[in-house]
C-alpha cells in the first residue's frame, strides 16, 4: 500500500524542528531513518497529517566517546556505529548485526530504534543493559531520561509529543569486562523472538558488576535484576550462572502471540541467558 | 499537500521531477523516470525487490520518499550494464542459472554490487548474511550464492 497524503517539513536545525513539533504535536510524526515509520505508513498503521523529516537538521550526526561515556547523536545511522564500534565495543558490533539486514542499517538510527521502542528491539535492550539515556528536546527545555524510566510498553516511550530526541547515551563497559549477546529469532534479521544481552565485571575472583537485559520475551526490555543480584559478590561458578540464568525468568510477564506462546519464550529466556553469561564470564578479565 | 521539485542523480544522469510528499523513491523511479528495473514487492521493507544504491550503499527505495532525495545519487539495474555488455555480477548470475522469474534479481543484484565492492571475496557465510534482506520465491537461494561467489572471482581476477 501507498502512505496516507501528508504535509511535510525539512527543518535544517533543532529550533525550527521543536519549533514545527510544538505547533503539530500529536499530528506530526517526526521521520530520521524511516525502517520502522515509513512501513507503518505504508501499511496505514500510522496516518500522521504531517511528517517532520530530520534527516538534514545539522549537529546531530556525531559519535563522541569519553573514557566509558559514549554519545551518539540522533541521525547516527546504525550501519555507521557498527563501523565505529568495531574496534572498540564488540558488544555494540554484535547487537547491531542483529537489527534488520544491511540495508536497512543503512539508513536506519541507532536513536530512532531506541525511540520506536519495540519490545522485540535489540537497541532499547542494549541501552538499558548499558544505564544508557535518551536525550530529548523541546521548547520547554532538554531533559536527559534514564533508559528504566524510558520505556513504558509495547511502543510506548516517556517521550512527549512535542519533544525531539537529539542524542542517546551509553555506558560502554569498561575494557576489562566480558560480555555475550544471544538472540533467537524465526530468520536471521527478524525480530527476536527473545535476546539476551549480558556484562560482567570481575575482581579478585567475584563478580562486582552484572547487568542483563532480555528483549523479545515481555511487552518491554527488562533488566534481570535478581538474576543480577544472585551474581555479585559471587564467583561466577557454573552453579552460580544457571541459577542467575533462572532468576532471569523469575516474575517474567512473558508475552504470547503466534510466533511463540509464554512458557517457550520463559523458556529461552533461561538458555540465552545462561548462554550469555556463560561468554561474559569467559570473557571477562579479572580486574584484581 | 505541498508538491516539491528534486533533482536526482540515476545512473549518472540528472533528472528533474515534481513530487507529492508521499511518493515514494521507487515509485518516482518506476512511474516518473520509466526505470521499472526497480521492482515493488512488499512496499514495506521487507521483500528486498526495490534495493537501489545510494552513494554506493544498498537501501530500500520504498522506505525512501522522493521529496527527500534531492541531489542524491543513485544506482539502479539499469545502471549496472554497459550499453550490450552486461556487468560481471549479471554474467555470473546468467551463467549459474541465478534466476528464474528475475522478480527478486535487481535487488539481488545491487545488494551483491554493494557487497562485493566493499569486500572483494566474501565467504560463503558473508555472502548469504549481504542477501540476508532479499528474498526469491523460485530460484532457491543455492544458485544465487553461487552466483555471487563466481562474480567475485571473476572480478578479482580481471
Amino acid at each position: 500500500m501507498k502512505p496516507a497524503p501528508f504535509e511535510y517539513f525539512d527543518p535544517r536545525t533543532v529550533d525550527e524542528a521543536i519549533i514545527l513539533l510544538e505547533s503539530h504535536g500529536d499530528e506530526a510524526k517526526v521521520l530520521a531513518g524511516g525502517q520502522s515509520l515509513v512501513p507503518m505508513l505504508a501499511l496505514r498503521l500510522a496516518r500522521p497529517s504531517v511528517v517532520i523529516d530530520v534527516n538534514r537538521v545539522t549537529g546531530l550526526d556525531g559519535v563522541r566517546q569519553n573514557g566509558t561515556a559514549l554519545s551518539v547523536g540522533a541521525l547516527v545511522r546504525q550501519q555507521t556505529l557498527e563501523r565505529w564500534a568495531a574496534e572498540r565495543a564488540p558488544l555494540l558490533t554484535t547487537a547491531l548485526r542483529h537489527v534488520g539486514h544491511a540495508p536497512i542499517r543503512t539508513r536506519g538510527t541507532v536513536a530512532g530504534s531506541v525511540v520506536h521502542a519495540d519490545p522485540a528491539s535489540e537497541l532499547p535492550a542494549l541501552l538499558l543493559c548499558l544505564d544508557g539515556a535518551v536525550v530529548a528536546r523541546s521548547r520547554r527545555g532538554t531533559r536527559t531520561i534514564a533508559a528504566g524510566e524510558f520505556f513504558q510498553g509495547p511502543l510506548m516511550t516517556a517521550l512527549a509529543p512535542d519533544e525531539l530526541v537529539t542524542e542517546t547515551r551509553w555506558t560502554l563497559p569498561p575494557p576489562h569486562a566480558g560480555w555475550g549477546f544471544h538472540e533467537m529469532a524465526r530468520r536471521q534479521g527478524d525480530f527476536a523472538l527473545v535476546g539476551v544481552s549480558a556484562v560482567l565485571s570481575v575482581a579478585r575472583g567475584r563478580v562486582v558488576d552484572a547487568r542483563i537485559a532480555v528483549f523479545g520475551a515481555a511487552s518491554t526490555p527488562l533488566r534481570a535484576r535478581d538474576a543480577e543480584r544472585a551474581l555479585t559478590g559471587h564467583a561466577a561458578s557454573e552453579a552460580t550462572l544457571a541459577e542467575a540464568a533462572r532468576l532471569a525468568t523469575a516474575g517474567l510477564e512473558a508475552v504470547s502471540d503466534i510466533h511463540a506462546p509464554a512458557a517457550y519464550r520463559a523458556s529461552v529466556t533461561r538458555t540465552l541467558t545462561a548462554r550469555a553469561l556463560t561468554d561474559a564470564a569467559a570473557r571477562a578479565k579479572d580486574a584484581a | 499537500m505541498t508538491a516539491r521539485t528534486v533533482r536526482l542523480h540515476v545512473n549518472g544522469v540528472s533528472h528533474t521531477l515534481t513530487v507529492e510528499p508521499r511518493r515514494t523513491l521507487a515509485d518516482a523511479l518506476r512511474e516518473d523516470l520509466g526505470l521499472t528495473g526497480t521492482h515493488v514487492g512488499c512496499e514495506h521493507g521487507v521483500c528486498g525487490a526495490c534495493t537501489v544504491l545510494w552513494d554506493g550503499e544498498p537501501v530500500r527505495s520504498c522506505l525512501l520518499f522522493a521529496i527527500q532525495m534531492d541531489g542524491a545519487s543513485l544506482t539502479t539495474v539499469e545502471g549496472l550494464a554497459d550499453g550490450e555488455r552486461l556487468h560481471p555480477i549479471q554474467e555470473a548470475f546468467w551463467a549459474t542459472h541465478g534466476l528464474q522469474c528475475g522478480f527478486c534479481t535487481p535487488g539481488i543484484l545491487l545488494t551483491a554490487k554493494a557487497l562485493l565492492d566493499q569486500n572483494p571475496r566474501p565467504t560463503e557465510t558473508e555472502i548469504r548474511e549481504a542477501i540476508g534482506g532479499n528474498l526469491c520465491r523460485c530460484t532457491g537461494y543455492h544458485f544465487i550464492v553461487e552466483a555471487i561467489a563466481v562474480a567475485s572471482r571473476t572480478r578479482t581476477s580481471s
